[in-house]
């Protein structure tokens, strides 16, 4: 069903990344040098996991212009912001560099990333919000971007791919989650594997439709990880926002950590409750794509084990291709939970849009 | 109600614990610090026999990284899904609100009153010299 | 507690005495030595001086150590010694009795076939766990249902000792580690979907504590053991995925596949998610020509332990009614720390046709008990 009233905070909306030429003029000297003379700058950096070919990638009638003249920004703001009525939109540019081993280079071109997009997105439209990209390769280094970036308003998280090197919650990366609690950014995971290491349990998948029916594992994985490497406990105040995670796995999960939890607590022995009571505290996800069939009974069943009516954030995914027309809203909502979902739960989670920020204009090119 | 004297308390000292059985139900007496409990034999969980489980302390809630324990000898935790529960209260320590082993009631009383009777002592030769562990259900 | 225990057998079922099919009972070697009657003696030498090879970085102990008494009922090891699962009279004692199990299928965990990188010795290793199974296990006790062992990177070895057990009828089942060299659904496998599928036996997917060599969350290794214990469920998830995505199933359509131990209350939902990825992406998988949710809904069973708890009743007959009551199948997984006993396993009333269902009717139609 469509959304049925104006003023809803679209959670994930998505641009291409940016031509590496487009990036050139955020780089400094020594970073532009080597990314000519090595042609690094000839090639986009195209995530695997975010091909922009598949047909899921593109809906069709949004794929539609995308050749022609007018900025895909243009298109954007009237396909998504204004056909959906969203009052604002978190748009989320994946670039491949956060795939990249080399840190310092994946730090440079992040940073172009992140400048661009202040640049000419969040300071062209006003309605958008944007993710800090960081890599995690030298956690460090993501510290100082966040760092960088937490004064301008117009970034309202940090986005990491759900699928990384190590598991999410690992000691090493608690700096991150320390300078993202202190700028009061939530971490979004968002879908996605940067193919460091077999993206299943079991080995390399075959076909991306797998990869993609994966990703739900990823963030099983990642959850758990958070969970019991105590990252909750340790960082009370920071907010995981998952991506794209589906939906559907979320109440099974919530079960077996629960009772899990009854069995092994004194492996942890810093989990202090239940689980699902610090999943449903901490935790949102968006809500396309909505991995349900289309039966209202079903919906109504689901939103009933999910337990909690915070968890959930409005978001189309835009351009990418879950529903069609303008229902982007799974039959078997109630209104009053719809509400909650595109306009409180939203404003509770992203404290930076309760300060009506508006997106600096423009920002220094820091070298 | 019916009194059952199951042992002298001599028999179970501070830090041990016996099974016991008491027309046809095991019970678990437990000796902790002086004071003695029991539980039923079973746990209300899954069904295992609960008191064959280890005498544990606590492992305390703690800082991320930081492993303590107290309250030694305190909590019974279950041999099969490993559910701690609080030995004085029965009470299941993640969830004490809805997970509770059941308690019975535990007395220790002297030899002396308990030849008053009534009692059942199906083993014991009650002596007015010593202590016994007498439980109600 | 306030949360009702239900007994799963019947008045009239407990008079007619056991009537259980248990999908998931563990037995292990108590040491190699006790394979020697059927290892070559070239591979009793290979024992005593080489050993185990194993993908993994300790060598006698699980890489995430489990909790309770190494994963084991606390309860569960003989008198006499040795380790859980190595003793036919406690498991009869403990479980086999006293619960009611008229059949339990058998899942021979312990002596490292699925560990091993070394494929002669998985292979010699296999036939002799094959013939321990039943001299020692099946022959005493005909309650026990073996499952054919099988060095499965090795799909032509693997064929052949299927093929040599499968003329014992005694044998139900061939048993396949989920945690496999590459996703199970890949062509190097099919020799043994299509063994299988010829000898009319299902394949059991049950967890393996060391993998084939990937970290086993997919998403980095997990540091504690409650993460590793997830893996299961995901494991198994990215296990069915594969075979209905490379076209297995169409490929054996009479190929019948449990999944042992990893979980149930995802599966519908691994459906509805795979069947809107493959509305998508149909264009890359030409060959997978029906919504995949049903080939799980055909090809898939799914045993209950470690059974969810849920908070709300409804909530876990939701899932059941969304998988199908035909699909599900009880076990206990004794002796493993986790094991669910029959009585209090489901903590909601079940109907009588449920309970019949899940108890042993599905399990004997699969199988074909008597
Ligand atoms: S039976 Fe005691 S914890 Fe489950």
């Amino acid at each position: 069903m469509k959304i049925p009233f104006k003023g809803a905070v679209d959670c994930d909306l998505h641009l291409s990344a940016p031509r590496m030429s487009a990036l050139l003029p955020y780089m400094d000297e020594y970073w532009s040098d080597q990314f000519s003379n090595r042609h690094i700058d000839r090639f986009a950096f195209t995530m695997s996991s975010d091909n922009p070919i598949l047909p899921l990638q593109w809906r069709p009638d949004w794929k539609a212009g995308a050749d022609e003249p007018g900025s895909e920004l243009d298109r954007l703001r009237s396909r998504a912001l204004d056909q959906f009525g969203s009052s604002i939109g978190i748009v989320n540019v994946i670039h491949g560099a956060i795939a990249l081993y080399h840190g310092d280079m994946a730090a440079a071109i992040l940073r172009a990333v992140n400048d661009w997009t202040a640049d000419k997105v969040l300071s062209q439209e006003s309605r958008l919000r944007g993710s800090i990209l960081v890599s995690l390769q030298d956690p460090a280094l993501a510290v100082a971007e966040i760092e960088r970036l937490a004064g301008n308003p117009g970034f309202v998280q940090v986005l990491l791919p759900v699928i990384g090197e190590l598991t999410i919650g690992r000691r090493i990366y608690w700096p991150v989650f320390e300078a993202a609690s202190r700028a009061g950014l939530p971490i979004c995971l968002h879908a996605g594997s940067l193919n460091r290491h077999a993206p299943t349990g079991v080995g390399w998948p075959s076909y991306y439709v797998e990869d993609y029916v994966s990703q739900s594992a990823g963030f099983e994985a990642s959850l758990v990880s958070l969970l019991a490497e105590g990252v909750f406990q340790k960082f009370p105040d920071l907010t995981f926002v998952l991506a794209e995670s589906g939906v559907t796995w979320m109440p099974s999960f919530q079960w077996r950590q629960d009772k899990m939890w009854l069995g092994v607590r004194t492996e942890l022995p810093w989990i202090d409750r239940m689980p699902r009571e610090i999943i449903r505290e901490r935790v949102r996800l968006t809500l396309q794509p909505f991995d349900a069939p289309p039966d209202a009974a079903i919906v109504e069943r689901l939103l009933d084990h999910l337990g909690s009516d915070e968890m959930l954030l409005f978001s189309t995914d835009y351009p990418h291709w879950h529903f069609d027309g303008d229902d982007v809203v799974p039959d078997g909502f109630p209104t009053d939970l719809l509400r909650k979902i595109a306009i409180d739960n939203p404003h509770a989670t992203y404290g930076r849009l309760r300060q009506g920020g508006e997106a600096t204009k423009s920002l220094e090119v820091t070298a | 109600m019916i009194r059952h004297i199951v042992a002298k308390t001599a028999e179970i000292p501070a830090g041990t614990h016996r099974i016991v059985d008491v027309s046809g139900r095991q019970v678990g007496v437990f000796n902790v610090n002086g004071e003695f409990f029991a539980l039923l034999n079973r746990c209300p969980h899954g069904g295992a026999e609960l008191c064959k489980g280890a005498v544990t302390a606590l492992v305390q809630p703690s800082g991320v990284g930081q492993y303590a324990v107290s309250r030694k000898g305190e909590f019974l935790r279950c041999p099969w899904h490993g559910w701690e529960f609080e030995i004085r209260s029965g009470q299941s320590y993640c969830d004490p609100a809805r997970i509770k082993a059941r308690k019975i009631d535990v007395a220790v009383e002297r030899g002396e009153e308990l030849v008053k009777g009534p009692y059942v002592a199906e083993s014991y030769d009650v002596t007015v010299e010593d202590d016994y562990v007498v439980l109600s259900l | 507690m306030n949360q009702q225990l239900v007994d799963p057998l019947r008045p009239e079922d407990k008079r007619a005495a056991a009537s259980i099919v248990d999908c998931d009972v563990h037995i292990t070697a108590r040491s190699a030595v006790d394979l020697y009657p059927w290892l070559p003696a070239r591979w009793r030498e290979h024992v005593e001086t080489i050993g185990a090879h194993v993908r993994s970085g300790v060598y006698n102990q699980e890489p995430h150590p489990r909790m309770m008494a190494r994963g084991m009922r606390a309860d569960a090891y003989p008198e006499e010694g040795g380790p859980a699962g190595c003793s036919l009279p406690l498991l009869q004692r403990q479980h086999l009795d006293p619960n009611g199990i008229q059949f339990g299928m058998l899942i021979a965990l312990g002596r490292g076939i699925f560990e091993e990188r070394n494929q002669a010795f998985a292979a010699a290793l296999s036939t002799a766990i094959n013939n321990w199974q039943l001299e020692k296990w099946v022959d005493p006790e005909p309650r026990l249902m073996p499952a054919i062992i099988v060095p499965q990177e090795d799909a032509e070895v693997a064929v052949a000792e299927i093929e040599r057990c499968a003329a014992d009828t005694r044998f139900k089942q061939i048993l396949i580690s989920p945690k496999s060299l590459e996703p199970l659904g890949r062509k190097r496998y099919w020799p043994i979907y299509a063994a299988a599928e010829r000898a009319g036996l299902p394949l059991a997917f049950h967890p393996a504590a060391i993998g084939g060599g990937h970290f086993s969350s997919g998403a980095g290794s997990p540091t504690y053991y409650l993460e590793e214990h997830n893996t299961f469920g995901t494991i198994t998830q990215a296990v069915l995925t594969s075979l209905i995505f490379e076209g297995v199933f169409e490929r054996f359509p009479g190929l019948k596949v449990v999944a042992v131990e990893g979980g149930f209350t995802w599966a519908p939902m691994l459906g509805w998610r795979m069947d809107k990825y493959w509305s998508r992406l149909r264009a890359e998988v030409p060959h997978v020509t029906r919504p995949p949710s049903e080939y799980l809904r055909s090809h898939i069973w799914f045993t209950t332990q470690p059974m969810e708890e849920t908070r709300k009743q409804a909530h876990l007959r939701d899932v059941i009614d969304w998988l199908g009551w035909d699909r599900l199948m009880f076990s206990s997984d004794y002796p493993h720390w986790d094991f669910d006993d029959p009585r209090y396993a489901f903590k909601m009333p079940l109907s009588d046709e449920e309970r019949r269902k899940v108890f042993h009717a599905n399990a004997k139609v699969l199988y074909g008990l008597p």
